[in-house]
């Protein structure tokens, strides 16, 4: 065994110790199967297609500490990453462990469990594994190996069926960062819909500025016939943390899930989405916005899977990058046999600010039906210089001109965003951080 | 108040105005006529200074200033409009936010109060009745999925709420409807006073009937080969271009 993996054994055995009471016997063979498969795939190279623009070598050469249960959140301030409108529950989480005294669940429907999943893991266990490590299989991933094996705790969700949530759930997951003895923490959301409910799921993870530290999230979300589901995965990690998420979503009969991702924070940064519609009729949109400068690497893959006849995909991926910053985007769509009408389109832009910046991005059609619609388009380029000049010729300066545009840029997706408090929030960070990015580059 | 001299220009490693002269006073209307790939737009996007164009040889003065010299932005806070004709689409740019930004910015250039959001919206309402164009269209991006004809009217639209001293419009009546063509033709009409001068570019005689030119000039191949009254696009349109081989100086 390399190493660098040995510590995750170790970490590993003495959390095992530390939980043994609390966790079912199928729950603790879960983990060790997990640990187990982890050693054997190791993290991945840059050899492997998957993973061929990204090097995780700077998370794998590291060591990072499980970080302990605390009582709140430290030297670090949630108020900012806070949600900025009413809503049904926050749940905060410190460095991968539930925050109570932080979290609120006060405007919360009876029905609706929206709690720590440890918790829930004791309490409901025959519900709760019913899905947990179902719907993100742990075989092909390392990562999500490693989140399986040592997650401490998480989000879960329970909306029953024909329940609908009036405002949306916020999970926030913040990290310490752990300073001398940079900390690891593997947070897990479990998302259950009912059949016909509704809800609206957000999920933020953010660290102090200048911060290094490890987070590796996996999300499963379950939708069941006629749900209709709006999840957002909101990133801004420090600039100097490692975050490597993967969200899985499973959608039954006419289901309708649109996850949106915007990545904003961290040095190295992997965002994993498979959505599966399983059942005829459903629908699914996928919507991301990254933004990366300095030396980050920001690489986003999806996959679109359809499995039943008669449903629609949408996805919409955009980066920003400047500096010598690098993107990477893959999106997959699999039509299988019986996914007969499918129509699936994707588009993929990149707007690469600086002559150093760069961006890998390839589209994967895997098409086993033939009565289909599928389309997809990428585009990476500098901005349009022929709109810099419409727009001076309208009185706006050079400067005025460009932050105009890659703002457009931005929010041509930002606007498939229905949460407006998303929208904004998002606006005000690309205002701060593109900013920067202009002033290096003039 | 638009006095250019000798101007040549080049894009493209290749030279494509060769010596254009021509003379505006305000409150005139001076129309552009010429073959395909004459210049015409050339010309107008060196006035409007389009950083791709390189001017060679030559001055242009705008209200006694050096046009050449200023940015872009500078010549359209200066007073300067040019009515694109290939507007530029910009997904995700909202109309009336970049309106509002544009006519804000020139006004306090020009040292004027600027709009707030209602003043704002009460210039903008009056401007879209003027040019028949339906509110919706504010919340659209700029540009993006207009029709040709919308493109066109968006332009003038656009005019119409920055008021310049000099609207350049480049074939602002291709791609127009005669009820479209009519309602534009009206708009720049309304626009018309002593003070503000236009500067059209068309292949048509048509849009002529609706703004009658003071002067009409000819440019083929770089060079004004023929300037004269409104009856020159009545004689253009009859017998094309062929007949003015040799430039006329003057
Ligand atoms: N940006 C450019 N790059 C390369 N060539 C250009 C560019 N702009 C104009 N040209 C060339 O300059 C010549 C004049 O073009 P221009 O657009 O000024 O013609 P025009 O008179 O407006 O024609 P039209 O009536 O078709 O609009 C053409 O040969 C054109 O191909
Ligand atoms: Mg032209």
């Amino acid at each position: 065994m390399a190493p660098s993996l040995e510590q995750y054994k170790t970490e590993f055995e003495s959390a095992q110790r530390r939980r043994r009471t609390a966790e079912s016997a199928q729950q603790t063979r879960m983990r060790e199967d997990a640990l187990s498969r982890f050693l054997e795939l190791g993290f991945p190279t840059t050899r492997q297609e998957e993973w061929r623009f990204t090097s995780v070598a700077p998370i794998a050469s590291q060591s990072f500490t499980l970080a302990a249960p605390a009582v709140d959140a430290g030297p670090v301030d949630v108020t900012p990453f806070r949600f900025r409108d009413v809503c049904a529950a926050e749940l905060v989480f410190v460095d991968g462990h539930f925050a109570p005294a932080l979290s609120t669940r006060s405007a919360l429907l009876g029905c609706v469990r929206a709690g720590s999943l440890a918790a829930a893991v004791s309490a409901h266990a025959s519900e709760v594994e019913t899905h947990l490590g179902r719907v993100a299989p742990f075989d092909r991933s390392p990562f999500v190996a490693l989140n399986t094996a040592l997650f401490a705790d998480g989000a879960y969700l329970h909306i029953p069926a024909h329940t609908v949530l009036e405002h949306p759930i916020h999970v926030l997951f913040v990290s310490t960062g752990g300073g001398a003895a940079p900390l690891q923490s593997h947070p897990r959301v479990l998302a259950v819909l009912g059949d016909n409910s509704q809800a609206s799921i957000v999920e933020s993870y953010a660290g102090p500025g200048g911060a290094r530290y490890f987070t590796n999230v996996v999300t499963e979300i379950v939708l069941g016939q006629n749900a209709v589901l709006d999840h957002y995965k909101l990133q801004q990690e420090s600039a100097d943390a490692f975050h490597i998420g993967t969200v899985y979503l499973k959608g039954a009969r006419s289901a309708t899930c649109a996850s949106h991702s915007v990545s904003l924070g961290g040095a190295l940064v992997r965002n994993d989405v498979v959505a599966v519609l399983g059942g005829e009729g459903g629908g699914c949109t996928l919507n991301g916005l990254y933004l990366a400068d300095g030396q980050r690497l920001v690489d986003n893959h999806t996959t679109i899977d359809h499995v039943m006849p008669h449903c629609g995909s949408r996805e919409i991926y955009k980066g920003i990058l400047a500096d010598r910053a690098r993107g990477v985007f893959n999106g997959k769509i699999i039509v299988r046999p019986d996914a007969q009408k499918t129509d699936a389109k994707q588009t993929n832009r990149a707007l690469l600010l600086s002559e150093d910046a760069q961006v890998n991005s390839k589209p994967e059609l895997e098409i086993f039906a033939n009565d289909v619609k599928c389309t997809h388009g990428a585009a990476v380029g500098q901005l349009d210089e022929d709109a810099v000049f419409y727009l001076r010729s309208r009185g706006l300066d050079r400067s005025e001109a460009r932050r105009l545009l890659i703002h457009a840029f931005a929010g041509d997706v930002l606007n498939r965003m229905p949460l407006e408090s998303i929208r904004i929030g998002v606006e005000e960070i690309l205002q701060r951080q593109l900013a920067h990015a202009l002033d290096a580059a003039a | 108040m638009l006095k250019v001299r000798n101007l040549h220009a080049r894009v493209a490693g290749r030279e494509i105005l060769r010596g254009i002269d021509l003379s505006i006073q305000h409150g005139e209307v001076h129309a552009i006529m010429g073959p395909n790939g004459s210049g015409k737009s050339t010309l107008a996007r060196v006035l409007a200074g389009h950083p791709e164009y390189e001017v060679t040889e030559g001055e242009v003065l705008f209200e006694g200033e050096d046009l050449l010299d200023m940015d872009p932005e500078e010549r359209a806070r200066a007073g300067l409009f040019l009515a694109f004709q290939y507007p530029v689409e910009i997904p995700g740019l909202n109309n009336a936010y970049f309106l509002k930004a544009a006519l804000n910015t020139m006004r306090k250039h020009r040292g004027e109060e600027e709009l707030d959001a209602m003043e704002f919206m009460t210039l903008v309402r009056e401007r879209m009745k003027q040019l028949d164009i339906d509110e919706a269209f504010l919340n659209r991006p700029v540009n993006e999925g207009f029709s040709g004809g919308e493109k066109k009217r968006n332009e003038i639209f656009q005019m119409a709420v920055v008021e310049p001293k000099l609207g350049i419009l480049d074939e602002t009546d291709s791609g127009l409807d005669i009820d479209a063509l009519k309602i534009v033709a009206n708009g720049v009409n309304a626009m018309r006073s002593a003070e503000r001068t236009f500067l059209v570019v068309t292949h048509y005689q048509r849009l002529l009937n609706y703004i009658i030119p003071d002067v009409v000039h000819v440019l083929t191949d770089g060079r004004i080969v023929r300037s004269g009254g409104k009856e020159l696009a009545l004689e253009l349109e009859d017998k094309g271009y062929g007949w003015l081989e040799e430039p006329v100086r003057g």
